[in-house]
């Protein structure tokens, strides 16, 4: 009768450790190519670490590539659009969570609705539209596409989060004299401080990872994000494995920090925006 | 509002008429620029690719822009490598949906009950959902790939390929590659949601269930499975619209090849506006995706209701 519990244990601890390689042999594999001298990539082809290891790839991707340029084009949009979108969600997410107005509903409706039409739709209109605003091949254009589509995906998300706070504390300050947009500032801002660092985390990725609005937006060098800069790399030069992959684990650098900043979050960033991946 | 709340009962004075207008003006003022931002960067692009839809628009033709009524859909229903996006949609959404829910629930199911370095397996499972898409489809795509990667040298030795070759550019295998990066890149996503769902079970349930003499398999079937269902049935409905237009992964691995095999529809618009720059056909396209996606999305929503009425 011992025996049983023991092994069905086992069998969940092997279990978990199967996931866990699935889940980062693709990523691991990455870092390997990318540490491997381009002598020994072929002949140790499929072993499982090189018998030497070089950062040379790294070097050559920071000093001698566009890529540094890329990384910097690529946070410039997904910072300011992460911060933009935080202000503008946490003032309609307030909105939401502590008004009841006319017309709320349909404002809600139309939000959901962003999160369920296909984006790619937009592809053609939106490039059509800022083709002669001069905000194609221009990061202010990505910030500005970006912002909008994940203001609708953030509002909820901080709304959850503004949910989460008694409006006792509002209605307090409110009787001491204060208005209620100084009490949203001064008392219920701070509160929700965490949930502000989680949406600034949730958008930054999105941002981070778009690919197919930057793709047709952007078409030069100089304003290239890092997918841009990446698929456009891997096109011309498909042989240097070693330093495609190079860049690639700098790109993944700051998702996985951001990953590390919101991992408590995700739960209510994903049932926030359930459809936004 | 000071004095709401020292009034007491109905005869308090009513708010002067500015304090009224302020108050009743405030949630507006809100959600205004969010609102404005949407408006413009989303429905006003959409009311316009409704309308490229019905107009030739070419982006290297300056001599195009007229309106062409039907004609979009009458080539469209001609047209063979649409019927194929379609069938290659639902395969891929059937195929990525299906096993990135299973391996999802399996997942979910093993990390609810607590062990020791539970916080950690959890965060280096659910580190594939962080993974931009793109760089998820190039790592995959490099995996597949013979002279870099070690899978086609697994599946050869294994006996599952006759030599070890690229699947990506295989007619008939490719669109298992994207599926998997797929999967991959998707489990967390489910695995989180539905984690979320297991841990709100109340646990005196399951005590419950076992002192009547429930074994396990009865227990999942009769209190697990009843109380993940509405759950389930949400995630797999956002979901499966959310797969069906994602086309990152295509785009980034095949681009819809080898011979249109892996093309599915939103790979499709985007290629014809991306690489034929072709507006007016892309935006005929994206309406017929569109039409059917609504009729999916009214499902979702009758179903929100439900569940909202429920609760």
């Amino acid at each position: 009768m011992r025996a049983k519990p023991i092994l069905l244990m086992t069998a969940h601890r092997l279990a978990i450790l199967a996931y866990i390689a699935f889940a980062l042999f693709p990523l691991y594999w990455l870092l390997k190519v990318a540490v491997t001298p381009n002598d020994l990539l072929y002949s140790e082809g499929i072993r499982l670490w090189p018998s030497r290891a070089t950062l040379d790839h790294f070097d050559f991707v920071l000093r001698h590539s566009a890529f540094p340029t890329f990384f910097k084009n690529s946070l410039i949009v997904s910072g300011s659009t992460a911060v933009i979108v935080t202000i503008l969600a946490s003032l309609s997410g307030y909105a939401l969570s502590r008004f009841n107005f006319r017309g709320k509903y349909w404002l809600v409706a139309l939000m959901l609705l962003t999160q369920m039409f296909p984006l790619v739709m937009l592809v053609a209109p939106i490039f059509k539209i800022l083709s002669p605003l001069g905000l194609t091949n221009s990061l202010t254009g990505l910030v500005i596409v970006y912002t909008a589509f994940n203001v609708p995906f953030a509002t909820f998300l901080m709304q959850s989060f503004f949910d989460g706070i008694p409006k006792d504390l509002e209605e307090a300050a409110m009787i001491d004299g204060a208005t209620q947009f100084v009490a949203f500032r001064q008392i219920i801002l701070p509160l929700t401080l965490p949930g502000i660092a989680a949406t600034l985390g949730f958008v930054f990725t999105a941002a981070w990872s778009e690919l197919l609005f930057s793709l047709m937006l952007i078409s030069g060098n100089d304003q290239a994000t890092f997918p841009v800069g990446l698929l456009s790399f891997v096109s011309k030069f498909s042989v240097d494995f070693g330093q495609m992959m190079a860049a690639g684990v700098l790109a993944l650098i700051p998702a996985c920090l951001f990953f590390l900043l919101i991992q408590r979050y995700l739960v209510q960033g994903l049932t926030a925006g359930a459809v936004k991946g | 509002m000071a004095y709401v709340a020292r009034q007491d009962g109905l005869h308090a004075r009513r708010p002067p008429l500015m304090k009224r207008i302020a108050d009743g003006a405030a949630p507006y003022l809100y959600s205004a620029p969010a609102l404005i931002l949407i408006v413009t960067v989303m429905l006003v692009p959409l009311a316009l690719g409704v309308s490229y839809a019905f107009r030739d628009i070419q982006l290297l033709n300056p001599f195009s822009g007229a309106f062409i009524g039907l004609d979009h859909f009458r080539a469209l229903s001609q047209d063979q490598a649409f019927y194929r996006a379609l069938r290659n949609t639902l395969w891929w959404t059937g195929a990525s949906v299906f096993l990135q829910f299973l391996l999802g629930l399996i997942l979910a199911l093993l990390l609810d009950k607590p062990f020791y370095g539970r916080g950690l397996a959890q965060a280096l499972v659910f580190l594939p959902w962080a993974v931009p898409s793109f760089l998820a489809g190039l790592n995959w795509s490099w995996l597949f790939n013979p002279v870099v990667g070690p899978l086609p040298h697994w599946f050869y030795a294994l006996g599952l390929m006759s030599e070890p070759s690229n699947i990506l550019s295989d007619p008939q295998l490719a669109m298992w590659g994207p599926i998997i990066a797929n999967v991959w890149w998707g489990i967390p996503f489910f695995a989180i949601t539905l984690l979320a769902a297991l841990q709100a079970i109340p646990r005196d349930l399951y005590e419950a269930a076992s002192i009547d003499g429930a074994g396990p398999v009865q227990r999942f079937l009769s209190i697990t499975l009843p109380f993940l269902a509405p759950t389930i049935a949400i995630t797999i409905l956002l979901r499966t619209v959310w797969i069906s237009n994602f086309a990152d992964l295509i785009i980034v691995m095949t681009n819809g090849g080898p011979a249109d095999r892996t093309q599915i529809v939103a790979s499709y618009i985007f290629t014809q506006a991306f690489k034929r720059l072709d507006f007016g056909y892309a935006s005929a396209i994206a309406l017929v995706l569109l039409a059917l996606l609504l009729a999916y999305s009214m499902l979702i929503v009758i179903l929100r209701q439900w569940l909202l009425s429920k609760d």
